[in-house]
């Protein structure tokens, strides 16, 4: 057990960060991770285009209280929001709600609060010459929104939406809050049972978090030199 | 909906509600503490980042990549597990004697939250054009002088705003101390109720509070950036 200072404790457990208790049980670790936050990702930028374009309306009584819930979530913690999924998603479904689903809500509805103001600062960056060309072929105000304006800045978006999902790798970490068996949740079961190393569990966890949102965060960094190389031609 | 019976009055008066008040306590004092420690750490990062000499460069901007692209979480349990494999054991003793969970606490929010002000204070200072410097030199101005006459006072009324949202973003964070037992306001929640089954209740105060605190931060910044910004033409 001596041997590396302690390593030995991480390859022996490797398939438990991996994985989890997979196959003979559910899977969890880090493809527990990657799953959460892929899955929360992709509902919460259907969310978020979704509340941006309502943000974006003419219509004050929509977009104020969109804000108002917006701006709300902005303002409380993570932990919270999976605190109150906790508690009411069971409440309001009327069953029992799996773990990973509570925190899967809580992430998205987080996340869809700041994709909504991606998505409304995205379209806001539209030139309004745009949408006035698209008025003025005879398209409706909507069908220039749909097919003019959001996909272009859709385009635009992606870096962001790459950066958000880097946030959400991040923040998959609190599902150890509720006991979703993921990475986190994992490494600290491994300490609870050898309890000698934990510098080197925790130090060796962070460099996975940290190999998985590096990659995703130099991606986001190239698209957007990509995007403002285009915009400069 | 569902049948329940709110009663407010157990967040609101006795022993659950002094809890709740202990915890408003606490977070306030983790956040001041590591706002204080991450501003200092901050500075130095971002000055170490604009270094001319490249190793020093180079060390900040690892420091920078690895502390942004890993969990909070995971670095609470590193330093809360870890600290007596890596601190000396003269400080570990001295962290025992006193509150150990709570300065874990600091140290993990401190080294988090300094990465992203570095960040914010170099693109600060990045911002102001360099004509700046090279006027202020050619008058007759030293490096030091530039710096302290010209660039900061225009970098630091720019920096304001991002620099408060990360301390709000901090005090946000502080709620993951939960995690290694500090009891701070959302600890203090959970405690409410699994001690009287009122969760509706107790989750409704914590939240009330953090949101008052982000929405009188975030209107205070939006204030700054209209009288204070706009005018000058900065933004």
């Amino acid at each position: 057990m001596d041997s590396w200072f302690g390593f030995q404790v991480i390859w022996d457990n490797m398939a438990h960060f991996l994985v989890g208790r997979y196959p003979s049980g559910p899977i969890g670790g880090l493809a527990l991770t990657i799953w959460l936050a892929v899955v929360s990702c992709a509902l919460s930028i259907v969310i978020g285009i979704f509340v941006g374009l309502l943000c974006v309306s003419n219509n004050r009584f929509i977009t104020y209280p969109v804000l108002v819930v917006v701006n709300c979530i902005r303002g409380i913690p993570l932990l919270m929001v999976i605190f109150w999924m906790y508690f009411l998603l069971p409440a309001f479904m009327g069953m029992v709600v799996p773990e990973s689903w509570t925190v899967i809500a809580a992430l998205t509805i987080f996340t869809s609060a700041y994709m909504s103001q991606i998505v409304q600062a995205g379209i806001e960056g539209i030139p309004r010459g745009q949408t006035e060309a698209g008025l003025s072929t005879g398209l409706s105000r909507n069908r220039v929104m749909v097919f003019i304006v959001l996909p272009q800045a859709v385009r635009n978006m992606i870096p962001s939406f790459v950066n958000q999902l880097v946030s959400l790798i991040k923040d998959t970490s609190l599902a150890f809050i509720v006991g979703v068996a993921e990475l986190t949740h994992v490494a600290t079961q491994v300490n609870n049972r050898t309890m000698v190393y934990p510098a080197q569990i925790f130090l060796f966890i962070a460099i996975i978090y940290f190999i998985l949102c590096f990659m995703l965060t130099s991606y986001s960094r190239y698209l957007e030199q990509k995007l403002a190389y285009r915009k400069a031609i | 909906m569902f049948q329940y019976q709110f009663d407010w009055s157990v967040v609101l008066t006795g022993q659950y509600a002094q809890w709740l008040v202990d915890g408003i306590r606490v977070t306030i004092q983790l956040s001041m503490a590591s706002i204080a420690l991450s501003f200092l750490m901050g500075l130095i990062i971002a000055v170490m980042r604009m270094s001319q000499v490249a190793p020093i460069r180079g060390v900040a901007h690892g420091y920078l990549e690895f502390i942004r692209n890993t969990p909070l979480l995971v670095q609470f349990f590193f330093w809360y597990f870890g600290s007596y494999q890596i601190l000396p054991q003269a400080v570990n003793d001295w962290l025992n004697a006193r509150d150990f969970e709570f300065a874990a606490a600091v140290i993990a929010l401190t080294i988090y939250t300094s990465a992203f002000i570095a960040e914010d204070i170099r693109s600060g200072i990045r911002s102001i054009p360099k004509e700046q410097m090279e006027a202020a030199r050619s008058s007759g101005f030293s490096y030091i002088r530039s710096m302290q006459y010209i660039i900061l006072p225009q970098a630091v009324r720019l920096t304001i705003p991002p620099l408060i949202s990360q301390f709000l973003n901090l005090t946000k964070n502080s709620s993951l101390a939960m995690t290694i037992g500090v009891a701070e306001l959302t600890y203090q929640a959970r405690q409410v109720e699994s001690y009287t089954f009122r969760g509706f209740e107790a989750f409704t105060a914590a939240t009330l509070v953090y949101l008052f605190m982000s929405l009188v931060i975030t209107g205070l910044v939006t204030l700054y950036d209209r009288k204070v910004l706009s005018p000058t033409g900065m933004k």
